[in-house]
């Protein structure tokens, strides 16, 4: 949604200005009944599913006063959560961005056989129910599995503690960093860095200097993703989780015991930090795809290019 | 292009870097699940998979996917063509939330769709009356489900949308098509395999989801228990062996959909940009 395509739309099916135009409409426009009547459902729709939601969990949030939302926020069990949740993000990211930048170098820039079966693998726990994400590292490492007993008898407790959370967490943001940069990379093709090789560059210097900044929205934009998700899981960490309140309990799985509980505006006031995070990552998304989409328009627009090279 | 590509370097260590990692992370997590099943014998597992509670919860699954996905996919059409093809005030924010169900975490979604539609909440105190409960019904779950599957649709009609090229339309309303007929044999056609897309992916999504249902659907055996929430319940009891039984079941069908969905998209010519 360039200016352009603003313009255009201004100019030729003119919805602002379409009752002072004169009456005659293009041919690829609809007609105004029809434009009021579809935008009127979008509306609808929209605001019933997401808009009141997010408006519901603020008011939930703030029914029983500030004193008793700051409250909420600010006890140490909140706190331990909240310490979770980050130290889980902090660990699943990096991995996950580091992969995803090795993985897109593999792939965008050699040739090998199995390389669509790899990128069809790279997806998997996208289809994977996070019910049974969590369950895969209860299978691998519960205490009655060899590595589990194993871990146990040297006393690392991984199920039904941070550890397990972690990997869950890991499992689950998988695929979001490496789906980003695969394209991205394609597209800003490897000239560049073929051209500092051949000057004498070291792999690592090229990689820093020349790689690293053509990819950097790109790779901002995969950390934004994986972020959001590492810190919103709910459903695969909750199998691993064990529920040990106060302990072992992310932000997400610390609004099911409130809510449980019948907390219902402590479980809105944790609610509502993890929706403030969510239109944050929705605001950071926006303005990094309008630095990401050229780079794949291009892409788009020039195939001669690739032909050529 | 091949002997040219080498002169980079980093090709074994970035592709046993790959390898390794996403042998640890997923292929040998998901190895597991499939060894644990073949522990079992055909007897057990099929007495798991086919129990009368288990097959309640497929039908449910699937039915409550279908209903969310279809309705998606209709709704989805229409945010996305309003989005691209029309000029309307909030526009770019409407545009910025229809992800909203992507960064939401699903037990915020849960709490809040069962705060909206209980039968005191905002909007169940209006169905009340009328004699609809949506809460803690099988209508709940179909709620969060469309809550959830909705960006999938969406953000894969939009981009098929912006490059569906004007020029077509006009041949046909030049050759005297009016904007119903041009829409129909038209615009509609081209749109099939995104639509179908679409709706696969929010499906899938939709088949596994748990977050947001557990709250909403009261999580009755045999009335509102969806498959995840009949593993989940396996799990609480220990009960591995089941649970792996039915998660299997759930694998199997998700790898097919996945299958599905790269095979369409190699339809659509709208591959992932990787030869």
């Amino acid at each position: 949604m360039g200016d352009e395509s603003e313009l255009y739309a201004f100019n030729y099916s003119g919805f602002p200005g379409a009752e002072s135009a004169p009456t005659r409409r293009s041919a690829t426009s609809d007609p105004l009944a029809v434009r009021i009547a579809l935008i009127t459902v979008a509306f609808l729709f929209l605001g019933l599913f997401l808009f009141l939601p997010v408006i519901a969990v603020f008011i939930e949030a703030l029914r029983k006063g500030t004193g008793e939302y700051f409250a909420a926020i600010s006890n140490a069990e909140t706190l331990s959560a909240i310490r979770l949740t980050l130290m889980t993000a902090a660990i699943a990211v990096p991995l996950n961005v580091s992969f995803g930048l090795a993985a897109a170098w593999a792939i965008t820039r050699f040739e090998f056989r199995g390389k669509q079966l790899l990128v069809t693998l790279i997806d998997i726990p996208f289809s994977v129910s996070p019910v049974i994400a969590g369950m895969l590292f209860v299978l691998l490492l519960g205490v009655r599995t060899p590595i589990g007993a194993w871990l146990y008898d040297h006393g690392i407790k991984t199920i039904f503690a941070e550890p397990g959370i972690v990997l869950a967490t890991i499992f689950v943001t998988f695929p979001l960093a490496a789906r980003q940069l695969i394209p991205i990379m394609q597209a800003v093709g490897s000239e560049e860095e073929q051209a500092a090789i051949v000057l004498g560059a070291g792999g690592w210097q090229s990689f820093l200097r020349i790689t690293i900044p053509n990819v950097k929205w790109g790779l901002l934009y995969g950390l934004v993703l994986c972020n959001a998700r590492a810190m919103g899981e709910f459903g695969a960490v909750s199998v691993v989780s064990g529920h040990v309140r106060g302990y072992t309990n992310t932000m997400p799985l610390y609004v099911e015991i409130l809510y449980n509980d019948y907390q219902f505006a402590a479980a809105f006031a944790v609610s509502s930090l993890l929706t403030l995070l969510a239109i944050a990552t929705l605001v950071a998304k926006r303005c990094l795809e309008g630095r990401v989409a050229p780079v794949k328009k291009f892409e788009q627009d020039v195939p001669e290019n690739k032909a050529a090279a | 292009m091949k002997r040219r590509d080498r002169v980079l370097p980093g090709f074994g260590l970035t592709l046993g870097y790959t390898m390794l990692y996403l042998s640890i992370v997923v292929l040998i997590p998901i190895s597991t699940i499939f060894f644990k099943a073949a522990s079992l014998s055909w007897i057990q597992f099929w007495t798991v998979v086919l129990a009368p509670r288990a097959i309640a919860a497929y039908k449910l699954s699937f039915g409550a996917a279908l209903a969310g996905g279809l309705i998606d996919s209709v709704f989805g059409f229409v945010v996305a063509w309003t989005l691209v093809r029309y000029e309307f005030p909030l526009k770019r924010l409407i545009d910025v939330m229809v992800d909203l169900p992507f960064a939401l975490p699903t037990s915020v979604a849960g709490i809040t769709l069962t705060s909206l539609y209980a039968s005191n909440g905002w909007i169940g105190a209006w169905l009340e009356p009328l004699g609809v409960k949506v809460a803690y019904t099988p209508l709940g779950i179909v709620v969060a489900l469309t809550f959830v599957g909705l960006p999938f649709t969406v953000r894969t009609l939009q981009p098929v949308l912006e490059d569906l090229d004007k020029e077509y339309e006009e041949a046909a309303a030049t050759l005297g098509a009016n904007r119903l007929q041009t829409f129909l044999k038209v615009i509609l056609p081209a749109l099939v395999p995104a639509q179908l897309t679409g709706f696969a992916l929010a499906f899938a999504r939709e088949l596994g989801e748990y977050g947001s249902v557990v709250f909403i659907s009261g999580n009755m055996p045999f009335r509102t228990e969806v498959v995840p929430l009949l593993i989940m319940s396996k799990l609480e009891q220990f009960d591995y062996a089941g649970a792996t039984a039915i998660a299997v079941v759930m694998l199997i069908i998700a790898f097919s959909i996945l299958l599905l969905v790269n095979g369409l998209q190699k339809i659509a010519g709208r591959r992932l940009m990787v030869t």
